[in-house]
Order: C-alpha cells, then structure tokens, then sequence
C-alpha cells in the first residue's frame, strides 16, 4: 500500500519536473508582470488543471471499480489502454498542436490539455486501481455503496497527492530560475522527456497487467 | 530530435546578445532577368579565418526566374516558449520563397560550407493548399513556420486577398491558411508579433500588378500602394484593428517590435509619403484600454537634383526622394537602422525613447544621382537596402538589390550586387569596415541576409531581458 502510495508522489515529482507539465510557464509569468507574485499564482492555475485533468480521467475508473467482479479484466483494460497511449505517443512523436493555440494567460486551460495530451492521467490509473484493489481486500465484504465513496475519495486523494508533488517539484525548479539562477538556466534545466515518458507510460501499464495476472 | 534545447535558441534578447558571434551569413542571390538560376550564399564572416569576408560556398537551384527576396529559419528562439514544452527543434533550415515563381526551397545549412537543398515544393502545391501565391517572410511561431504571401489566387494573384499561410516546422508540409477573421486587411507584405502578449501586426505593400513589372507610377501617385497595417489576435487568428497611417503615406512595409516581450511598441517604415516625398517611420503602441494608436516619429527629407541625374521616374520630381525600404532594430531595443535606399544612406536612430528617435549615425554610399563609393574605393551599385544586424548589435551588414524591377527603373544601366558591413560605436554612430566587402558573382543581385544562429529580424522571444 505504501509502495503505491509512494509511486503516486513520485509520478508526481516526475511530472513536475517535465516542462511539457508548464513550469517554464511561472518563470515566464513572473518575468512578464513583472512581479513575484504572478509566480505563485501561474504554479496555482498550473496545479488546478493538471488537478482536473487527473480527476477527470481517474473518475470515470472509480465508477467501474463499482463491477467488482469484473475487476481482473478492468485492471488488465486499463493496463492496455495505457499502454496504448505510450505506443501511440512513441509513433507519433509529433507535438499537439493544439496547445499553441491557447491564450498565453489562460493556464488553467493549458495545463489540463496539455495533461490530457500526453496521457499524464491514464499514468495514475494503474497506480490508482493498486490501491482500490488494496483497500477493498482490507475492507472485506463492505457495502457496495460504502466501497464506491471510498473509492471517490481515495481518486481525489491520488490525484491531491498527485498534483501537490508535481507543484512542488516544478515550482522548486521555476523558483530557483527565477530568484537565481537566471533565463541562461532555463535552457539548460530543458531536457527532452518525449521519449522516456512514452515509455514509461508502456512500463507503467505493463507492469499493471503483469502484477493483475500474477497477483490473482 | 535532440535531447536539449538547440544552443541557438535563447530565452531573452539579453541572452541572445552575450551569445557567441556569427561565423557565417547567408545571403540570398537572384538573377534579374532569369537567365541563371537563383541561390544562397555562403560568406565566411570569422575573422581569423583566411577566407574571412568571401563567399565560401553557394548553392544554386535547379529552376530559374524565382526571385529570392526575404528567407527565415524553420525554428528560432520562440521554441523556447513555455505554451510549447517541446523545445528540440533544430535551427538548420532556412525556408527560402521566390516571389515571381512561387517556388518555396528548403535549404540544410547544418553545415555551411556543405549546404544544400533538402526540399522544394512546387508553386502549383502552395496554390491549391492556400490559394495564395509568392511567398514572403517567414517567421517560427505557434502551430509552426509562418509565411506571408504577396499576391491571392488566378495568373496575376488578385483573385481573393494574399494572406499568412503555415507549415510545418519539421515535415515542411504546408498546412493551410492562417486566418479566421481578415477584417478590411486585402494586401500584404511583411509580419510579426509578440509571443506571449499574443499580437501580430501585418503591413502591405501592393497587389502583384503593382509591382511585378516594375512600379506602376499612376497607382503611386494616386495613393493605390498599402498605407495601413493590420493588428490581430495572433493565437485567434483575428484582425482586431485595422490602423490607416494616411493614404499618401504609400507602402507601409517593415515591421519591427520591439524585442523584449514585456514591450507593447513597434516600428513601421513608410516607403514614400506622395505629398512631399519624405521617407517616414511610425511608432506604434498598445494603449491603456487595449486599442492602437500610431505616430510618425521620423521623416527624412528627399534631397533636390538635377533632372539630367535622375531617372526617368524622377525627373518630374527634381528630387531624390529617401525611399524608406528597410528597417531593423538591434536587439537591445535601441537602435533602429534606416535604409534610404533612393538617397543612397543608412541612417541609425536612437530609439531609447520610441516616441522620440534620436539620428544617431549615419553612413552615405551608393544612391541616385550621387554614388557615393566604398572605402575601398569601388563602386557600390543601387542603395543601401536589406540591413541586418549582427545579435550583439557591433556589426550592420547590408545589401542593395530591392526587387529587380524596381532596380531597373530607379537605377537604369547599373547591375550587379554587393554585401558590405559597418561597424558601431560603444555610444552608437557607425562607420563602413574597409576590408568587408562582398562583390556577388556575374548576373546576380543581392537580397536579404540571415547570420548563423539568429540575428535581428529573425527571433522571437519569450522571455524579458530583465
């Protein structure tokens, strides 16, 4: 349990740390006002869509957790479509578009698409469904009922959890370039993820259905 | 694909200027009457090289009659922007249009003295994706590289409106059109924006009949050139304000924001003003409640001649006029360079304040009716026109070619094309370097330069320089 617990914060700093999650988006925030202020609240509006985005792909999972004896093929489902979506941002390797299209101030928006894009919540569902899992074994032959509330707030607690690390390690690093470091910093601190986040996201959703066909 | 940002794209203007200097520049060639083909040079600009200020390597294309006139890079500096995420572009191609053929060549300049084409896609591709025909400037911004175009659809370009197109950054598929909203905006010439205020501003300079053939003098005079420029709402793709600077103000041309994205101000150089022949330059800003306003903040004069001295076009006149071609601005947002390329002068203004311009330098060669020689003592044919400023703002490169039948007819009987350079000052003025001059091969004519790894008129930044 805290092994999965642990992999949630650590995706989370994973996702901080990932420009394509917006931090160079503060620093741009702070220097553009220019006032320090707009640092904090840019990271704010940044956690709140990544917030939503993870939400909104986790509850849709909470709902299905609720057919409790088709729990084995959900997990394995879920595990695939992950999967998927790494394979497929591995082919295509092209960048979304879309994102370019959005209002430099509206970083709400931008956060949660850019979330969405690169399957930034469809990584949590395994991690997610490990705890639900794990929870219903502990709770025994609990309310059907009783089980779902419970699974919507541990959803809420994942993706908290989940977006309050990826806040602290972006900003750690947003902060430092702009109290310290410097803009030279900016490029340098830019490392090209692409790659390693397709395939973590294939890692992460095979490991989800090698652990339900060996765990079971 | 790299794994960390290309060296070359840099945050700020600040950044951009401490970066290391220029060791090539790549100045295009066009052959006038279409009897050779077009293409790039290559020019040495390291000083301790021994081919230091010759051209060390060309390439020329396989078609004729192009026209290469402006070129830009397929990524800048706006890679960096935070919206993108994805910084791993490289700075390696240099999208090259011809305006008479509509032709659009890539070149891969990753090694300069190996540069060669990567691709060329055909006129006929550009028309049926954009309907849109001769392509213009290029600029890297969101969704990927974007080109202005001169003239619509049909054999003459005047069926519909010429517009921005975009393609792709890395495929260098065109795309499609640009706009959503045009507003009144029915010419075009050159572009540009603020990143992360999210505007562009687009200027005009005439429909292909007016220009083509040479200038058409009737349409000068009764003020049919372009005369207002266009403010949009880049990222919604929208002309939110269409701004008439005065319809004897004729051919509004470059267009030149301030660097540092923080700024909501800009230049717009005004070709010709009929009413008295001044050259004029106009400051544009964004004002409190979000709307434009604009103010000419320099005029120069034209200078009295003797008829027997002038062409054609001129006699009329007794008087060379300025012919305000080309701007550009150093990328401290200081110093604004002026070709008068009728006058045969470069000027340089302080532009510390923007409302108030300071003529700070100014150096004379070429022009008409007067000629005035290098340094070297050899003849520098045309004007002063496209101008290009090296990144840490200590060295002005200029060419003289402005389109060729426009050299025809204001300087009949000269031909050729030269590439020259001059130095600034610690406290501005500038003078020509003596031993930097380029003379262009036979038959070719010189245009727009671009320095390796960015320079003044390519980059967009996303950062301050604070």
């Amino acid at each position: 349990m805290a092994a999965l617990w642990w992999a949630v914060i650590v995706s989370g700093i994973y996702h901080g740390v990932n420009p394509g999650m917006g931090w160079p988006l503060a620093v741009s925030a702070a220097l553009m006002e220019p006032k320090r202020a707009a640092l904090p609240k840019a990271l704010a509006m940044l956690a709140l869509g990544h917030f939503l985005a993870m939400i909104g792909i986790l509850l849709p999972f909470t709902l299905l957790i609720f057919l409790v004896e088709w729990d084995r093929e959900i997990r394995i489902g879920a595990g695939l479509l992950v999967m998927a979506m790494g394979l497929y941002l591995l082919i295509n390797r092209r960048h979304p578009k879309i994102l370019a299209r959005i209002h430099p101030a509206r970083l709400v928006l931008w956060s949660f698409l850019a979330a969405m894009a690169h399957g930034a919540g469809l990584m949590l569902v395994p991690i997610y469904l490990g705890i639900c899992a794990v929870g219903a074994q502990d709770a025994g032959h609990a309310a059907a009922g009783d089980l779902m509330a419970g699974n919507v707030g541990t959803a809420f607690a994942v993706a908290a959890a989940h977006t309050l690390a990826m806040t602290a390690a972006g900003g750690v690093i947003a902060i430092v370039i702009y109290l310290w470091l410097g803009l030279k910093f900016l490029s340098k601190t830019w490392f090209n993820l692409d790659l390693v986040w397709a395939v973590s996201l294939v890692i992460v959703g095979g490991f989800s259905i090698f652990s339900t066909i060996v765990g079971h | 694909m790299n794994l960390r940002p290309d060296p070359t794209f840099y945050a700020s203007p600040k950044i951009a200027m401490q970066a290391p200097v220029e060791n090539y520049a790549f100045t295009v060639m066009l052959c006038p009457d279409g009897s050779q083909s077009d293409g790039l040079a290559v020019i040495d600009l390291n000083p301790k090289s021994d081919s230091y200020g010759e051209i060390v390597h060309t390439v020329m294309t396989p078609y004729k009659g192009d026209e290469f006139h402006h070129f830009g890079w397929n990524a800048c500096s706006s890679a960096l922007s935070p919206l993108s995420g994805h910084a791993f572009l490289e700075r390696r191609y240099l999208i090259v249009p011809g305006i008479r053929s509509s032709r659009i060549y890539v070149f891969d300049v990753k090694e300069p003295l190996e540069a060669k084409i990567h691709k060329i896609i055909e006129p006929e591709e550009l028309f049926e994706k954009t309907g849109y025909s001769r392509p213009h400037t290029i600029h890297c911004g969101p969704e990927g590289i974007y080109v202005s175009t001169l003239g619509g659809g049909g054999p003459d370009g005047t069926d519909g409106p010429p517009g921005i197109f975009i393609m792709d950054c890395q495929t260098f598929e065109i795309i499609g059109r640009y706009e959503m909203d045009r507003g009144k905006q029915d010419k075009h010439y050159d572009f540009w924006w603020n990143l992360p205020q999210d505007y562009m501003v687009s200027s005009e300079w005439g429909l292909p009949p007016q220009f083509e053939n040479g200038i058409v003098a009737e349409d000068l005079l009764s003020n049919k050139y372009g005369h207002s420029i266009h403010f949009w709402d880049l990222r919604a793709r929208k002309n939110i304000q269409t701004m008439d600077f005065g319809e004897n103000y004729q051919m509004a041309l470059e267009i030149r924001p301030a660097h540092d994205p923080t700024k909501s101000y800009g230049f717009c150089g005004v070709v010709v003003d009929t009413t008295n022949l001044q050259g004029a330059i106009f400051t544009w800003w964004r004002n409190e409640d979000g709307t434009w306003k604009s103010k000419k903040t320099i005029t120069i004069d034209p200078r009295p001649e003797d008829p027997e001295n002038l062409p054609d076009l001129l006699k009329g006149f007794s008087a060379v006029p300025p012919l305000v071609t080309d701007i550009d601005l150093s990328l401290d947002d200081k110093y604004l360079y002026v070709a008068c390329w009728g006058l045969g002068e470069m000027h340089q203004y302080d532009v510390s304040d923007p409302m108030n311009p300071v003529l700070a330098g100014k150096v004379e060669l070429g022009g008409i009716g007067r000629g005035t020689k290098h340094p070297n003592g050899k003849e520098f044919v045309f004007g002063p026109q496209m101008v290009e400023i090296s990144r840490d703002g200590k060295r002005v490169y200029w060419t003289n070619s402005l389109y060729s039948s426009w050299d025809d007819q204001f300087y009949p009987g000269q031909d050729g094309g030269q590439m020259v350079m001059a130095r600034v000052g610690d406290d501005g003025g500038f003078e020509l370097d003596k031993d930097f001059y380029i003379d262009f091969p036979e038959g070719l004519r010189a245009h727009q330069i671009r320095l390796e790894g960015g320079d003044c008129s390519t980059d967009s930044f996303c950062y301050p320089s604070a």
